[in-house]
């Protein structure tokens, strides 16, 4: 049996191996919290976990994901309590919200591998994800206070 | 029942006594009609308050008070990022004397008894302000009575404050949800009856309050248009005719059924010609199990079109031609003085061409609708900017009463008037009706970049002469575009009134000869109006050319600004108008008059904000453009800096705004930001192109949007002081943007930008 393990919950995979796992996360599981943006990686609304490593679940197909461990935003925290998720609230980044979870997803990765970003680390990790309604510089603030909100936790 | 642009009609409609008159016994009639509700997000449509021992009192249409301390306020208009699902509820609140954390805010569906749903044109608070604190108001002041007729104490030595009344001299307080049985009994006050508070009384109105979906949007649990789930729903994936116009010849379906999980494939009718703003497209739907069933069964569908009248439209070919039409003349739409004169006398004149590309709405939330057709009744929910007016053309396509859909509304996932249009909608009724299943329609990005109702491409030339005297002596703007007016009347030619009035007709300055001429082009598009709609590329035009003047006459711009709009004053523009009206954005122009000093405060605020005038570093450069749409006076000046590889870059925008009262301050710098990076968007990135009658970019990889590092860095944005009547922000920020960053880029480089998107390579 193919399984995968998505939000620490294991799941049997019944669906065509070349499906992305966007539409099995979606239409099959209910975890419609990863967006549908474009369909071809250009805009990031899609993004999630997978071991760890920030991916376009829209062009990610399910035969890579089988016997993995998968992250989307609905898993990113217990209590929706991730530093990120409290810089987000803090500086009221969304507008209409709906990229945020493809943005927080990416920004996860860049903090865990760059604790303190520059604004050149931001730039180059956010530029595959598109707001359209042009949050970026809000973006960049809960970036930098979630690292130091971070760093602050861990000492 | 007609869409229509939300600047094309007269604002007839007198919201307060209307609405107050709703029997309240129709508040939050709940419920679905044909489910039990969404599988996901049932309590963003649904009021929770199913405990028996809970009784509540609805003074109106828009608040319920619960027994419990739970006030229940009616979000009535669409949100789609521009905040309006808080900023009108905490106007009631606040008239009312809320606690916010006890306020639960929900949804409304579409309904003519909410008032105007239209969520459009930037007015939802200059249309909603008053009515909601009167609402607001109505209700404090039955609570207030209900405490006064409890405690035997007058009525005006109470007051509401944090969910309490409280009787000053005795200090007694009783929690609203403690007054609600004996407000039950007393009659609703009359909105004669109630007094406003004063703007000193206020605790939400003109401050910071975050939005209410915040939390949800941060954990993904937040419901758009794409995520609404019903028990049993199908998706609908459509195949359209690549041209506006054309229809489906025939269709082999064999291949797209083979797909495992493809239930069904069937033909949508289109409108044909002309296109209307509300029809769908003439298509093939495959409906299947899942997304990407629906998608790959759609890839392989073999469809035959008679492509239709438009199959050889070329975007450039037409630009062109439009190129030549505009040196002609056209039909005079504004006259003042004599231009021919001026230019005669004219010690320099200047003379441009402008042109702007079609450009595609592209929400970040493509076009998604879900509904149910069963027992001759629809319920559907969408991502709509427009609940009523959807509700009333599914009704039609359905041949139903208007009472027997019910239109539910998600949150959109970006509208910029895209979502205004309910074709989308249609779809996914019809389709619902002809296979009798839950279908829900989305539209993968492809098809919104290419079947979108786009923001026309416009060529627009201005004249200036400049006199002896080294003034401004005269000002000829000619137009030509394709008409939104045309999506519906294949015969309309030129700019309508509405159209005109955003940028050409409404030219504030004191120029002795304007002519404003519009010419032919014809629509081959679906045109469709898109944030800040004609404002766009007529103020691209008239903003960098009145830069250009100043530099010809050795003034700075700021200073001509000033000097051109003259002393403070109301100015009108209907006498000089030829056979055209001036619709002021549906306002009397007696109630939102064109105040010349209102202007100049905002340059003046800007000039300060920005150190215009300040030496800048070589390749670096400041640009000032100020313009007045949808009623709010704004200034902006962009700062920018080209590198020696033509690389834009923007440090520092800066925005001075008169609203009028600033209802939530945060979510109108919001705004600003946010139209800051659409129109850098539009600036810089965004363009589309049509060939054979088929738009050339499908996603965006061809039809790009500004992305974190070239976005502008810093935007700073100042909010006049304010007790004037509140007007929109959502639009207001775009306009002024693109013409300072074009200004600014001259000031940099020396290059002046006549075409958008700006390429300075070439």
């Amino acid at each position: 049996m193919d399984t995968i393990r998505i939000n620490k919950k294991e799941y049997t995979v019944a669906v065509d191996k070349e499906m992305p796992l966007l539409w099995f996360l979606r239409d099959h599981i209910g975890l419609t919290g990863t967006k549908y943006g474009c369909g071809v990686a250009q805009c990031g609304a899609c993004v999630v976990h997978l071991d760890g490593e920030a991916v376009r679940s829209c062009v990610t197909k399910m035969k890579r994901v089988i016997g993995k461990e998968v992250v989307t935003i609905e898993g990113l925290s217990e209590k929706g309590d991730h530093p990120l998720q409290l810089a987000w609230k803090d500086v009221d980044v969304p507008q209409c919200g709906y990229c945020h979870a493809g943005q927080i997803m990416s920004a996860a990765v860049l903090l865990r591998e760059r604790p303190d970003p520059t604004d050149e680390d931001i730039d180059d990790a956010m530029t595959g994800n598109i707001c359209r309604c042009g949050t970026y510089t809000r973006i960049r603030e809960a970036i930098h206070q979630a690292s130091a909100m971070q760093k602050n936790g861990s000492r | 029942m007609k869409i229509l642009a939300p600047f094309q009609k007269r604002k007839t409609e007198t919201v307060n006594s209307e609405i107050f008159s709703v029997s309240r016994r129709d508040f939050l009639k709940v419920g679905g009609l044909l489910t039990g509700g969404l599988v996901l997000g049932v309590s963003f449509f649904s009021c929770d308050d199913k405990k028996k021992n809970v009784v509540t009192v609805a003074p109106n249409i828009y608040l319920s008070i619960a027994s419990d301390g739970k006030v229940t306020i009616i979000a009535h208009r669409s949100e789609m990022g521009q905040g309006i699902r808080t900023s009108l509820p905490l106007v009631v609140a606040d008239e009312l004397g809320a606690d916010w954390k006890k306020v639960a805010i929900v949804q409304a569906e579409g309904d003519k008894k909410y008032g105007d749903q239209n969520t459009d044109g930037s007015y939802s608070v200059r249309m909603f302000y008053r009515p909601m604190r009167e609402a607001g108001a109505i209700a404090r002041l039955l609570l207030i009575r209900a405490a006064a007729k409890e405690w035997q104490l007058p009525v005006e030595e109470c007051d509401t404050e944090n969910g309490q009344v409280i009787h000053r001299g005795s200090n007694k307080k009783k929690d609203f949800g403690e007054l609600v049985e004996t407000a039950q009994s007393l009659p609703i006050p009359k909105v004669e009856e109630i007094k406003l508070k004063d703007r000193k009384q206020f605790n939400m109105i003109g401050k910071e309050t975050a939005i209410i979906d915040l939390h949800d949007i941060v954990t993904g649990k937040a419901v758009f248009g794409m995520d609404a789930v019903v028990e049993g729903m199908k998706i609908a994936v459509v195949k359209r005719c690549p041209v506006v116009g054309g229809m489906v010849k025939s269709f082999d379906d064999s291949k797209a059924r083979a797909v495992p999980g493809v239930i069904k494939v069937l033909a949508i009718k289109g409108a044909g010609l002309p296109a209307t703003l509300s029809k769908p497209l003439s298509g093939v739907a495959v409906i299947a199990e899942n997304t990407w069933a629906a998608i790959k069964g759609r890839d392989l569908l073999e469809v035959e079109w008679d492509l239709g009248p438009n199959a050889a439209y070329d975007s450039a070919k037409q630009i062109e031609q439009l190129k030549l039409e505009v040196a002609k003349e056209g039909t005079i739409r504004r006259k003042r003085g004599d231009f021919n004169a001026a230019k005669t006398n004219a010690k320099k004149v200047i003379d441009h061409t402008y042109v702007a590309p079609y450009l595609a709405h592209a929400t970040i939330e493509p076009p998604c609708a879900l509904a149910i057709v069963k027992n001759g009744s629809c319920e559907v929910w969408a991502c709509t900017q427009n609940p009523q007016g959807a509700r009333d053309v599914v009704a039609e396509a359905l041949g139903f009463a208007v009472e027997k859909v019910k239109m539910n509304v998600t949150l959109l996932g970006g509208g910029f008037g895209r979502k205004s249009k309910p074709d989308f909608i249609v779809e996914a009724a019809v389709l619902a009706k002809e296979t009798g299943l839950p279908v829900k329609v989305l539209w993968t990005r492809e098809d919104d970049i290419r079947h979108d109702y786009y923001h026309a491409m416009s060529v627009q030339r201005i004249v200036a002469t400049i006199d002896s005297q080294n003034k401004l002596s005269g000002w000829a703007h000619h137009i030509a575009y394709p008409s939104i007016s045309a999506t519906e009347d294949l015969s309309v030619l030129q700019a309508s009134d509405g159209e005109l009035m955003q940028g050409a007709t409404d030219f504030p300055y004191n120029v002795p000869a304007i002519n404003v001429e519009t010419h032919d082009a014809q629509a081959h598009l679906r045109i469709g109006w898109l944030r800040s709609v004609r404002n766009i590329p007529q103020v691209f035009a008239v903003a960098t050319m009145l830069d250009e003047i100043a530099e010809a006459r050795g003034v700075d711009a700021i200073a001509q600004a000033l000097e051109l709009l003259g002393e403070d004053r109301s100015i009108t523009f209907e006498q000089e108008l030829v056979k055209t009206t001036y619709p002021n954005y549906g306002e009397k122009i007696e109630d939102y008059p064109w105040d010349t000093g209102r202007m100049k405060k905002v340059i003046e605020r800007v000039a300060k904000e920005s150190g215009w005038g300040k030496t800048m570093p070589q390749g670096s450069g400041l640009g000032f453009a100020a313009h007045k749409s949808f009623l709010t006076y704004v200034a902006c000046v962009v700062e920018v800096k080209v590198d020696q590889n033509q690389q834009v870059s923007i440090p520092n925008v800066y925005y001075a705004v008169d609203c009028g009262l600033a209802v939530n301050t945060d979510r109108i710098k919001s705004q600003f930001e946010g139209g800051a990076q659409f129109s850098a968007s539009l600036a810089l990135k965004s363009m589309i192109t049509v060939k054979n009658g088929q738009v050339e970019q499908g996603n965006f990889d061809g039809y790009q949007i500004i992305r974190m590092p070239e976005a502008p860095q810093q935007i700073h944005v100042h909010i006049m002081d304010s007790d004037t009547k509140p007007t929109g922000v959502g639009e207001p920020p775009v306009p002024p943007f693109t013409p300072a960053l074009c200004n600014a880029i001259y000031a940099a480089t020396g290059k002046r930008i006549h075409t958008l998107p700006i390429d300075l390579k070439a």
